[in-house]
């Protein structure tokens, strides 16, 4: 067994590094406004019976039971039936934003409602709308909350940006995993170019569960909980 | 010859000694109670006994086999001595009856059958026949203790030991509990109990140990101790402990 | 969008079903491969001494940290370079089934070090020894207690089946993809439909486990996440 790894392959590696951060930083930012919006709904959109609250689960429902795939396809090929036409670039980080709002949506949901129900009692207490409750009172906590979930997502999305060059292999699609693909298709060293892709994600990977470690670390308050993840 | 003795046990935690040098013996079929105030060991010393916790200087015979030999089968071992905990530690999982007979399918290798028919008079031994096919948490906690005691014995045990039976308990269901361990000393069981029930010390006990500070203060029978102790410090100990929990048991 | 087209589709259903016929047949390998490779690095991570609960800390790290496109291409492209050729039906199995293995692995471990060490005590007081102990006291609480857990990685891993497409698996986007180039018009409804039976087979799945976790319910032994 021969191995080769080539240095000139790093700074293109290093470019396709750039995209997948970009990815993944949109896509996540995205879906935060999207999830919360949501997840606010859930929560106070009315009820069962509010239609709103019925369509914001539905969206929820949906997308996180259907693979992220499917809807990069159907994003891809499926609109332009219908003349939405969009890149490869943009159908990715539509579907990718998109996935990730309805799972933020639940991690959002959760948080509110483990804020705990005193809270908002002495809000109105003191006089606030319900509006202001949950802006002043019930949000700021919630939001610390849901830390630890959205690190888990932010962690996931970084490896699933990896699936927007499935659509089409062209330049604007080229993430880390795209350049390696794209260097692997010339020279056939299909193993040593995908180990030091794998490596690669693997180094992303720790960075960012090391710096979100920080942000949770700097935002805390004490007596204020992170809520179980369960086991 | 003695069936259990103790020589010179040590055990140190961090930097905390536990165990500072405690023998003692016992004869086939004796009671020992062992009090003293909490932390001074005595739940170490019963652990050293069967290496739940392993000494760190001092010996253990049970009969002729060394407990603390390097090469001694210590499963084959912990098979002979019952243990009940304070807060009994039955499987969660598995019904009182399966609690009961897992050690006989599985240390003793017994048939099916067998293992059944003994686990079920086991639990009628201690009144609960009638629960065997009840889990841990469908028990009240005497019933669960009671169940633990089933375990021990199913397993045809030459010791017990109890690491404060009932101290877990409300007060209502010690009573219960302090029945199946009468029972089982006047039966000619060889046992060492760690507790507080001065009630059940007094009429059960062959001797009383008073440990204190990781060593044994005194030990003799319960009248001796009771009335006329030798170290002023037993005296003390026992009046403060009838006092907390009355003579009664 | 009119009733042809569904008509079409539905006369697609039977190629499509097949294709998700290969996802679940994958889906059952992976979940296997994953269990058992889970369990024991678990185990590991929990019991072992360092050295091999190291390593296999390691093993779930790397897995959970890799993209499964990036683990599909290794194993399908990559491996036959160092002399291992894989169908790549088996590619999708190992890898997706290893990655699976380093969460079944998280979540055993959860569930393991949730367990009160009094239950071991008393295993080890009865004569039981180590092996004995976690194999007919430890285990079977934690794989209870693991149920909920499993079945998030149930829903997830489902999904991901699809990702064996890249590799050229003939699973039901595969199917899906065959479909469009014959009928350029059918590509949205044969998307929404292959969207409709993942969510179909993610509830029926779901629930499955769920009437599992009612069955297997012990009192007393809850998750207390």
């Amino acid at each position: 067994m021969n191995l080769v790894f080539d240095p000139s392959w790093l700074p293109r590696l290093a470019q396709g590094i750039s995209l997948t951060l970009q990815l993944t930083v949109y896509c996540m930012a995205l879906g935060a406004g999207l999830g919360m919006v949501l997840g606010l709904v859930r929560v106070y959109g009315g009820g069962k019976f509010s239609p709103l609250y019925w369509l914001a689960s539905a969206y929820v429902h949906f997308f996180r039971g259907t693979p992220l795939l499917v809807q990069l396809l159907t994003i891809y090929y499926g609109l332009p039936t219908m003349g939405i036409v969009l890149g490869p670039f943009q159908a990715g980080l539509v579907a990718m934003a998109l996935n990730t709002a309805a799972y933020q949506a639940e991690y959002f949901r959760g948080a509110i409602q483990s804020v705990k129900a005193g809270q908002m009692l002495a809000a109105r207490a003191v006089g606030m709308s319900r509006t202001q409750a949950v802006r002043h009172v019930i949000l700021p906590q919630a939001l610390r909350l849901v830390i630890p979930p959205w690190s888990n997502e932010l962690v996931y999305m970084l490896k699933y940006s990896s699936i927007v060059s499935m659509t089409a292999l062209r330049p604007e699609t080229w993430d880390l995993f795209g350049v390696g693909r794209q260097i692997a298709s010339r020279n056939f060293r299909y193993f040593e170019v995908y180990t030091l892709v794998a490596l690669f994600y693997l180094a992303l990977v720790l960075l960012l569960t090391l710096a979100l470690r920080w942000v949770e670390k700097r935002v805390r308050v004490p007596g204020l909980g992170t809520p179980g993840r369960g086991i | 010859m003695a069936l259990l003795r103790v020589e010179d046990l040590h055990k140190r935690y961090g930097h905390e000694e536990v165990l500072k040098g405690v023998s003692l013996t016992l004869a086939a079929g004796e009671t020992k109670v062992v009090i003293g105030p909490s932390g001074t060991g005595k739940s170490t010393l019963l652990r050293c006994i069967n290496r739940l916790t392993e000494p760190d200087r001092g010996r253990v015979w049970l009969g002729d086999l060394e407990v603390t030999a390097r090469r001694a089968d210590l499963n084959k071992i912990r098979a002979q001595i019952g243990f009940v905990f304070q807060d009994f530690n039955l499987f969660t999982h598995l019904t009182a009856l399966d609690n009961v007979r897992l050690g006989l399918l599985k240390v003793r290798g017994m048939g099916r059958r067998e293992a059944t028919e003994r686990a079920m008079a086991e639990l009628e031994r201690v009144g609960l026949k009638a629960k065997a096919s009840a889990y841990p948490a469908q028990l009240s906690g005497g019933q669960q203790q009671r169940v633990s005691i089933a375990r021990a014995l199913a397993m045809d045990p030459k010791l017990m030991l109890f690491d404060e039976p009932t101290s877990a308990l409300d007060p209502e269901l010690i009573g219960e509990v302090l029945a199946v361990m009468i029972q089982l000393a006047k039966e000619g069981m060889t046992m060492i109990v760690v507790t507080h029930e001065m009630g059940f010390a007094r009429s059960v006990a062959d001797e009383i140990v008073f440990m204190e500070g990781g060593v044994i203060v005194e030990q003799g029978p319960p009248e001796v101790l009771f009335r006329s102790p030798k170290v002023p410090r037993t005296g003390e100990f026992l009046r403060k402990i009838s006092e907390l929990y009355g003579e009664a048991g | 969008m009119d009733l042809g087209v569904w008509a079409q589709v539905g006369s697609y259903l039977p190629v499509l079903l097949q294709g998700l016929l290969v996802n679940v047949e994958l889906l059952l390998g992976l979940l296997a491969l994953g269990f058992a490779i889970g369990v024991v690095a678990a185990l590991l991570e929990v019991y072992a001494p360092r050295p091999l609960g190291f390593l296999a800390s390691a093993y779930t790290w790397f897995f959970r940290g890799v993209p499964e496109i990036v683990l599909l291409f290794l194993f399908y492209f990559g491996l036959p370079q160092i002399g291992l050729r894989l169908s790549a039906f088996l590619a999708a199995v190992l890898a997706l089934g290893f990655r699976s293995s380093a969460y079944q692995a998280q979540i055993f471990r959860g569930a393991l070090l949730s367990i009160p060490t009094g239950q071991m005590m008393a295993a080890r007081a009865l004569g039981l020894s180590r092996l004995g102990a976690i194999r007919h006291i430890v285990l079977p609480q934690a794989l209870r207690l693991s149920l909920a857990g499993w079945s998030n990685e149930f829903s997830s891993v489902l999904k991901d089946t699809t990702l064996a497409w890249g590799i050229g698996v003939v699973e039901v986007m595969r199917q899906a993809t065959y479909i469009r180039a014959r009928n350029f018009t059918l590509t949205l409804p044969i998307y929404l439909t292959v969207a409709f039976l993942f969510l179909v087979l993610t509830y029926a799945g779901n629930f499955a486990i769920g009437m599992a976790e009612k069955r297997l319910r012990i009192p007393g032994l809850e998750g207390r996440g």
